[in-house]
């Protein structure tokens, strides 16, 4: 077969490989230098291997922050997916309320992230926010300065409040492109709401919620500001996920060669969660046919 | 299974509907006598769809009355009315297999399980799906899911009444043959009331022991397929019914003839009555004798169909369609007779019985 | 608009080409060449590969082997926007938000035409296609008729030398599509394009005329005038793609002059067959080349049990079981037979088609012998 080969197309993509390189490639591969090098300073730097990735792998430090990440991630998706389904499945399809729900429902996604960190910080807090005030005037004893399990539950409730409308609005999406019909269908045949849900529309949403649940998984599993914002990590380092930690070691302790180490393995993680969930999805999307 | 009445039904989808114009059902009064096998037949928006969705109860008519049997159902939903659908482009249960599809229906009216699986393999051997029974709904052709659409119509065997929306629109014209036949034979063998929306007349026709043809919201005609064809009541039923429709010609009346221009055609009888501006002789192209004899006509164009040819002509400057055989032959100077069995007289469109005609 | 000098010997052809996608093969060795102003007809059931075929013709997929070929010049890595290519698809496809008006100048105003022009071929386009008292509004508020006309007018502005029209009135109602359809034709006479035409209906094909190319499992069957194809095909697959009601078949061994099948007295041999060696054939006819009474001389008798009877008002489609065989008689009138009666039916044998044991036409064979 002689297909057609434009060259020219190449110069259309030069462009932007350029800034990626700049942008993506470059310090990566810093990044991948100082994984491999020691230094003492004055700029002298010596060749160490595989050292810093077996300190990283031996760490209980590492590991305990990978496990709240991983803890964090499954806590939000097991929260946001259900009632963000919920909530798309109440919402109204048509009529004044369609624009009302959807403006509201976009609102925390508009927000900048260290904007809500600082939202939720003064909202929580015990002496000036409403939460921590309230909370402690009917005598609940709240206080996510001190308390870990208090910290937890801030942090979650502030990412179920600010993402959760991303949920709703891909479901939302893929609810009304259902066609009526099947919904007429399902009355004649005498179904139960709950029939209707679990045959049709959540095989209908399918594929939007795989996209909703590998967005959520990626961001979340990358969360950085919130956190950092409202509880610096702490109490003790309860809160510290893999990110604030990535900092800690590489700004606050100075230690490149491990905070480089670190982030490699950061990011194969995440690369290798994104990838599966890839496959995932395409592989659910050839049975479809 | 019932009889379903509708009593004087007005329905338009508008809020505050004034003129006739604003009704998409203008009025219906009409008995869908029990076990019958009906075809509502029109064009795009003449009310059909509007007509079996107020039966099914999946919309409220504005005004009137739905009773099955003897129950006002006006005001009940679809899922108390104990009827069953299938719509024109196939609804499935993706994530469900061929069978569970099926079994649906019955499985959410607690059917027992042993009568389920006697009815579904029934339902299977029917729409022919026994060997892909476990196979999962969703990777099946459009002609297997409308199939799957159809069996689950079928599936209860008790339903006051079986509605169906277009359902052979998506099916390939082979299979369509096997399915329209398959469904009049379960008609037989159950003796359901059926109902059936179409704009195909070879499908309505077929299907139907009596064809309900509505036009611009209302009902034209309501008659047996060979009424249909041989007394249309209205012109847009000699119109609509038939392929090519019925040769309308303009016509003056002068006792028992009627005046083509130049030519005249004897009449079985003379109109009874006669007021309206425009009157028609209307003939079907079957009934249009090509030959030697009778009026002449130019040929403007001959369309050899395999089966027939259908002769396209010019009747003293008005074109007239006639049908002839296929071994049939067309003479160098062509003429037409009417056979006088077959004339319709129509004045302002509508049907003027004749003076010792039928 | 300049019109451009069509030559008379432009011709699209095809060769060899086969399409093969994830291992599946979705064309098989098409070869097809087709004429300048042209009206060809793809008649196949859903899947028999029309819609890839059209796809390969326009460009917009290139096959896995073989080559397209335009006036002559090899064509087949040139994509779609690179060749002069209309196409009009099932849906109603317009630009919702411009009126029917702009939406046939559209393709006019991409090719950068003047005003004055555009006007023309617009005022001509509509005109052709009965859209004038349109012009000024928008496709939703016209009838699905109307819309599809549209579309079609589109296509036709564009001036393409190849227009290709995927099911176009697969959506529309009965009445309307048989209208639309006795007018194509005289549409495409006018224009010199090669317009290819996709089809499930075999009585759509007749209705069209031109030629008609069978397609059945990725393969053209068979290609030529519609109606040579329809009286006369080549093999069985053909026949059966190109019969609507289908096609009536019996299998019969020959024994001198006897068909025989089992269960059966058998049937003798018309006089036009006698040439047959003795060997094993499928027997097609048409529904209606069976009649309740015998049309002359050529005709034979058997004995058939009514199954199902539909009536039309002008026809009966009589569904019949002989020996075992489905079989549907058309005959004109009113019949109402009761399912389970046995009848005595005649089968014209004038125009019984023979194919032999691997669905080959047995008449060129006749015609040999004869």
């Amino acid at each position: 077969m002689n297909r057609t080969w434009n060259n020219k197309a190449w110069f259309m993509v030069l462009p932007v490989l350029a800034l990626v390189a700049f942008s993506a490639v470059i310090p990566l591969m810093t990044v991948v230098n100082y994984s491999v090098q020691d230094t003492f300073g004055n700029n002298v730097f010596f060749w160490v291997g595989t050292e810093w990735f077996e300190e990283v792998l031996h760490s209980d430090r590492f590991w305990a922050a990978m496990g709240r990440n991983l803890a964090f991630s499954a806590i939000i998706l097991a929260i946001e997916v259900p009632l963000g389904i919920f909530i798309a499945l109440n919402m109204p399809r048509k009529g004044w309320g369609v624009p009302v729900c959807l403006v509201l429902m976009a609102l925390p996604l508009l927000i900048p992230f260290n904007v809500v960190g600082t939202i939720w910080q003064v909202f929580g807090r015990i002496d000036i926010g409403l939460l921590g005030r309230g909370l402690y005037i009917l005598g609940v004893d709240y206080n996510y300065v001190r308390d870990p399990v208090d910290a937890w539950v801030t942090i979650i409730l502030m990412d179920v409040w600010h993402w959760t409308s991303l949920v709703v609005l891909l479901s939302y999406a893929g609810l009304v492109s259902i066609p009526d019909a099947y919904y007429q269908a399902a009355r004649i045949d005498g179904a139960s709401r709950w029939a209707v849900f679990r045959y049709i529309q959540l095989p209908k949403m399918n594929r939007v919620l795989l996209i909703a649940i590998l967005l959520r998984f990626m961001d979340s599993f990358m969360i950085y500001t919130e956190p950092f914002v409202v509880t610096g990590g702490g109490p003790g380092n309860t809160t510290t996920f893999l990110s604030i930690d990535l900092v800690k070691l590489a700004i606050g302790e100075f230690n490149l060669g491990e905070a480089a180490a670190m982030s490699i393995i950061y990011f194969l993680v995440i690369l290798a969660m994104s990838w599966v969930f890839y496959t995932v999805m395409t592989n659910y999307g050839t049975e479809k046919r | 299974m019932a009889r379903l009445r509708l009593k004087d039904i007005r329905h338009s989808y508008m809020p505050n509907p004034a003129t006739d114009a604003d009704y998409a059902l203008k009025r219906v009064d009409h008995v869908f006598e029990d076990g019958g096998a009906y075809a509502l037949l029109g064009p795009s928006g003449c009310g059909k769809t509007t007509l079996l969705n107020i039966l099914s109860g999946l919309l409220r008519p504005s005004e009137g009355e739905v009773h099955f049997d003897t129950l006002d159902v006006t005001g009940l939903p679809t899922e108390a009315r104990n009827i069953a659908q299938v719509f024109q482009f196939p609804v499935v249960y993706d994530t469900m297999t061929v069978y569970d599809n099926l079994a649906f229906p019955l499985r959410n009216r607690r059917v027992p399980e042993d009568v389920v699986d006697r009815r579904v393999r029934e339902i299977l051997a029917m729409i022919g799906l026994e060997e892909r029974a476990k196979r999962r709904a969703q990777g099946l052709t459009a002609d297997d899911k409308q199939k799957i659409s159809l069996g689950r119509g079928l599936a209860r065997p008790d339903v006051s009444a079986i509605l169906f929306d277009e359902p052979l629109t998506v099916i390939d014209p082979h299979l369509k043959w096997a399915l329209r036949t398959q469904l009049k034979d379960l008609h037989r063998r159950f003796g359901h009331t059926m109902i059936y929306v179409t704009h195909d007349q070879t499908e309505a026709l077929t299907f139907a022991d009596t064809v309900v043809v509505m036009y611009e919201g209302e009902i034209v005609q309501i008659g047996t397929p060979e009424e249909l064809f041989e007394r249309p009541r209205h012109t847009f039923v000699g119109y609509f019914i038939g392929s090519p429709g019925m040769n309308l010609l303009p016509a003056r009346i002068d006792g028992n003839t009627a005046q083509l221009g130049g030519q005249s055609v004897a009449l079985p009888g003379a109109p009874r009555r006669l007021s309206g501006e425009r009157i028609e002789l209307g003939i079907r192209p079957e009934f249009v004798r090509l030959g030697r004899e009778g009026m002449p006509v130019s040929v403007s164009k001959v369309e050899d169909i395999g089966r027939r040819k259908i002769i396209h002509a010019n009747l003293e400057g008005e074109a007239i369609a006639a049908i002839v055989e296929e071994d049939g032959e067309i003479p160098a100077e062509p003429r037409v007779i009417f056979d006088p069995a077959h004339l319709n007289l129509y004045a302002d469109s509508w049907r003027v019985e004749l003076e010792g005609g039928r | 608009m300049v019109a451009r000098a069509r030559e008379e010997n432009v011709v699209l052809e095809l060769r060899d080409v086969s399409k093969t996608v994830s291992g599946e093969r979705h064309i098989s060795d098409v070869s097809l060449k087709l004429e300048a102003g042209s009206l060809n007809v793809l008649l196949g059931p859903t899947l028999a590969g029309k819609t890839s075929l059209m796809r390969l013709m326009a460009g917009l997929d290139q096959p896995t082997a073989g080559t397209v070929h335009m006036d002559g010049a090899d064509v087949t890595g040139v994509p779609v926007q690179k060749r002069s290519v209309a196409m009009v698809y099932q849906q109603f496809i317009n630009y919702p938000s411009m009126s029917v008006y702009e939406n046939i100048a559209s393709p006019l105003r991409v090719a950068g035409r003047d005003r004055a022009t555009i006007d023309r071929e617009v005022k001509k386009a509509a005109e052709l296609l009965r859209l004038e008292p349109f012009l000024d509004r928008l496709p939703l508020e016209l009838s699905g008729g109307q819309q599809q006309r549209t579309a079609l007018a589109r296509a036709i502005v564009k001036n393409a030398r190849l227009v290709l029209l995927d099911e176009p009135l697969a959506n529309l109602d009965y009445k309307l599509r048989e209208e639309l359809r006795a007018e194509l034709p005289r549409i495409f006479s006018e224009s010199g394009a090669i317009f290819i035409y996709a089809t499930t209906e075999p009585s759509e094909a007749l209705l069209l005329g031109g030629k008609t190319a069978t397609l059945s499992e990725g393969r053209v069957t068979q290609f030529g005038q519609t109606i040579e194809v329809f009286r006369n095909p080549l093999d069985l697959l053909t026949a059966r793609t190109f019969s609507d009601p289908p096609l009536n078949t019996i299998e019969v061994r020959k024994d001198r002059d006897r068909f025989l099948l089992e269960g059966t007295t058998g049937l003798p041999v018309p006089a036009a067959l006698s040439g047959l060696r003795d060997a094993d054939y499928t027997l097609g006819f048409r529904p209606h080349h069976l009649s309740l009474a015998p049309r002359g001389q050529s005709s034979i008798s058997l004995d058939a049990r009514v199954t199902v009877t539909e009536v039309t008002g002008s026809e009966s489609f009589v569904h019949l079981d002989y020996a075992g065989n489905q079989w549907v008689m058309l005959e004109e009138g009113v019949h109402r037979l009761s399912g389970g009666e046995r009848i005595p039916v005649h089968l014209d044998t004038r125009h019984v088609l023979v194919f032999d044991k691997a669905g080959r036409s047995a008449a060129p064979d006749l015609a040999k012998a004869a």
